[in-house]
């Protein structure tokens, strides 16, 4: 019930603060995944050129590594949860994801050309990756006060994206300064992984459940009956149905490359221009959110990527196309956890947090299958038609849902 | 733990992995001595070239392949030759993984440089030397997770008119129009009238051998399963990858096909080889594998032997 959260603001109108405060554990957390985000994007920076021209494996090889497991992820998300809600453990799970990339960057020079061991590695990365995400929401979730969920989210996410910007430049600058060593790459980038699990021991605490709340154990059955509450139901299929209208980020990038007004020399750096908006605008969304209502800033964000597609149809322009994408996540991927996390008791955090995260991966996988389909029959036009019309008619409806509850 | 405890814990942490980091890349990056400089051998015809370990563009008498190689050029991640007009794909060190294709006269200097996004792939000049032609490919980011795509671009030396991603050209698949987000298009070798190509199109997981216009602009697959194929120098026959085997070790196998019957003939070569291959004559192929490069007859027969020690992308330059 998005209210419970917003009733802090809404319900008694305090004036929102001018403190830009965080707590310290969101802090805690955020520069953790600063310095682990700089960590990973150097691996992925630089593990295409390895792979290939050192290693010498070809793209297709390259491919079936990459395109590892979005159902092991899936699942150890899962996993990831409810290990962390049994016994009230998100640190220890969090750290265990942490520790797990960490040790994959040594192990990835000794693996050497095996395809084999390189897919151990690199799936050894990402289900560090899954095992951390619920947790730290959790965490996240637990750590400030439920009217200030959304700065909080928007805090973590702008620092986590931060992160990923600076990885690529800082593994080419390694790169550049060494000839070409890849090995001091991963070296580097496990330094500073080490550095992240250490800063998640030394500096982020744990926020058990009040006592009354751990009777019932996270099994498989206490996550699945969450959904027996109406609110959170309503939030995960809202969010399924709208990952189900989303054109994957790759697509859009590519109609903006059709579209002409890109060099093949900057199409890496599209993404780049979408995160920089969602780096500048996740705070202040999530402030927003805060203030007005959560589900509101939200559905915004969605009309937001349905402009970014009206633009993509019409005229083409570039930049507001990014900056649409990346207003698209500010309004939406920290501040749904911020709707979510405080529907759900908090000895079941991570559970929750995991299932609907999962839900709308989920469906966003399936909506690229969608996308692609629609392009093959249809044509790229009337594909991307169809989702912007999705979008038209999920928005409102999800509106609709979230305020007949309240 | 009191505040200043885990400070004093983190300072010593700091130190400990920014000397590690640090130590490691200063030795990383003084381990291996400079090259030295060896005198440019240039461009010149009766030569096989190649590029060394190093990357460098060496070469060596066409009739003394164990010869010492010369260097002839600039380090080069994938390079080829016809005519007098060489291509050469080099990946960036910028701070984002991009590929220039840079074009090189009889005297080895740079006449013409594209930048690309992506990592450098497949290279080749048609038999003139008038048309260039090349792959790279882009990876998916960590925003975008899909995978990678390829991107195929062809040079026209003469008029300097260069498409840098072919895979706009109206393709007929098993005689229909076909349309899909998903085409990529890799491997282009050039038939001696530098207009119609063979390349390699792969769509909703399947490859397919394509022939192009390159004058009239399309495109229309021939067979499937085929890919990086390599015409002979009287454009009758082609070599290419045909893929065996779902194991990643033991993907495809080396095969010729006629163009007149559309006939193929499996090589002698048995291990997996990920090569676009050239000819070394009208009889012979050859290919990098391993660390080296291979020769073996292109009509099925004979067996494979190594050619040169330690090089790649192999070109004869008759």
């Amino acid at each position: 019930m998005y209210i419970s959260a917003s009733r802090a603001a809404d319900g008694t109108r305090p004036r929102p603060r001018l403190s830009l405060a965080v707590p310290a554990n969101v802090l805690a957390l955020g520069v953790v995944s600063l310095v682990t985000d700089i960590s990973s994007e150097m691996v992925t920076a630089v593990l295409p050129l390895y792979l290939t021209l050192f290693l010498g494996l070809s793209p297709l090889q390259f491919g079936l590594l990459d395109g590892l497991s979005f159902g092991v992820t899936a699942l150890v998300r899962l996993a990831g949860g409810a290990l962390a809600d049994r016994g009230q453990r998100h640190k220890l799970v969090a750290g265990a994801g942490y520790g797990l990339s960490a040790l994959s960057r040594p192990v990835l020079l000794a693996a050497g050309g095996s395809v084999g061991a390189l897919g151990a590695v690199i799936a050894a990365d990402r289900i560090g990756k899954g095992l951390r995400t619920a947790p730290r929401d959790a965490l996240i979730s637990l750590s400030a006060p439920p009217g200030e969920l959304g700065r909080a989210f928007g805090t973590h996410r702008a620092m986590d994206t931060c992160g990923a910007l600076l990885g690529p430049p800082a593994a080419f600058a390694v790169l550049t300064l060494t000839g070409g060593a890849y090995d001091a790459v991963f070296t580097t980038s496990f330094c500073v992984a080490v550095l992240g699990v250490l800063l998640l021991a030394l500096y982020v605490r744990d926020r058990p459940a009040p006592p009354v709340d751990r009777r019932s154990a996270a099994s498989p059955r206490a996550v699945l009956g969450l959904l027996r509450d109406p609110s959170f139901r309503r939030v995960c299929a809202v969010a399924t149905a709208l990952g189900l209208v989303t054109v994957g980020d790759a697509f859009v990038y590519l109609l903006l490359q059709r579209s002409g007004g890109v060099g093949p020399a900057s199409f890496p750096l599209l993404p780049v221009g979408t995160a920089a908006v969602y780096l500048l605008l996740a705070v202040p969304a999530g402030r927003l959110a805060d203030r007005v209502g959560r589900v509101p800033v939200f559905l915004a964000g969605h009309a937001a990527l349905a402009a970014a597609y009206l633009v993509l149809l019409g005229p083409g322009w570039l930049w507001p196309v990014l900056a649409l994408q990346g207003v698209f996540y500010a309004a939406t991927d920290g501040v749904l956890m911020a709707v979510a996390g405080p529907m759900l008791p908090a000895h079941l955090r991570g559970s929750g947090l995991a299932l609907l995260q999962t839900g709308q991966a989920a469906s966003r996988l399936v909506s690229s299958v969608l996308f692609g389909a629609l392009w093959t029959a249809w044509g790229s036009t009337p594909g991307l038609a169809v989702m912007a019309a999705g979008l038209a008619v999920c928005v409102p409806g999800a509106w609709f849902a979230m305020r007949r509850r309240a | 733990m009191t505040s200043a405890r885990r400070l004093a814990v983190l300072l010593a942490a700091l130190a400990v992995l920014g000397g590690g980091a640090g130590g490691y890349a200063t030795w990383a990056a003084h381990r291996d001595p400079a090259p030295a400089r060896v005198a440019d051998g240039g461009l010149r015809p009766g030569r096989l070239m190649f590029r060394t370990a190093t990357g460098r563009v060496a070469g060596v008498p066409l009739g003394a392949p164990s010869a010492a190689p010369v260097a002839a050029g600039p380090a080069c991640d994938r390079f080829s030759t016809a005519g007098g007009t060489s291509i050469c794909l080099v990946a960036g060190r910028g701070t984002l993984a991009g590929t220039d294709a840079v074009i090189l006269d009889r005297s080895m200097r740079e006449t013409r440089r594209i930048t690309l996004a992506g990592i450098p792939n497949r290279a080749r000049m048609s038999p003139s030397g008038r048309m260039a032609s090349w792959t790279v490919f882009v990876t998916g980011d960590s925003y975008s997770r899909s995978g990678f795509s390829t991107w195929t671009g062809i040079l026209d030396t003469r008029t300097g008119y260069a498409v840098t991603n072919i895979e706009d050209i109206p393709l007929t698949l098993d005689g229909r129009r076909y349309h899909s987000p998903d085409v990529n298009y890799w491997g282009v070798t050039f038939a001696p009238d530098d207009n119609r190509f063979y390349a390699t199109v792969s769509t909703r997981g399947k490859t397919y051998l394509v022939e192009g216009d390159y004058g009239r602009w399309r495109a229309r697959t021939l067979r499937e399963n085929a890919e990086c194929p390599s015409l002979s120098s009287d454009g009758t026959r082609l070599v290419f990858k045909k893929r065996v085997s779902s194991d990643p070790d033991r993907m495809w196998r080396l095969h010729l096909l006629e163009l007149s019957t559309m006939r193929e003939t499996p090589l002698a070569e048995t291990a997996s080889v990920d090569d676009q291959v050239a000819w070394l004559d009208g009889r012979t192929v050859m290919y990098a594998k391993g660390r080296d490069v291979w020769s073996v007859p292109a009509d099925g027969s004979g067996a494979p032997a190594v050619l040169v020690r330690s090089a790649s992308s192999p070109v004869a330059f008759p």
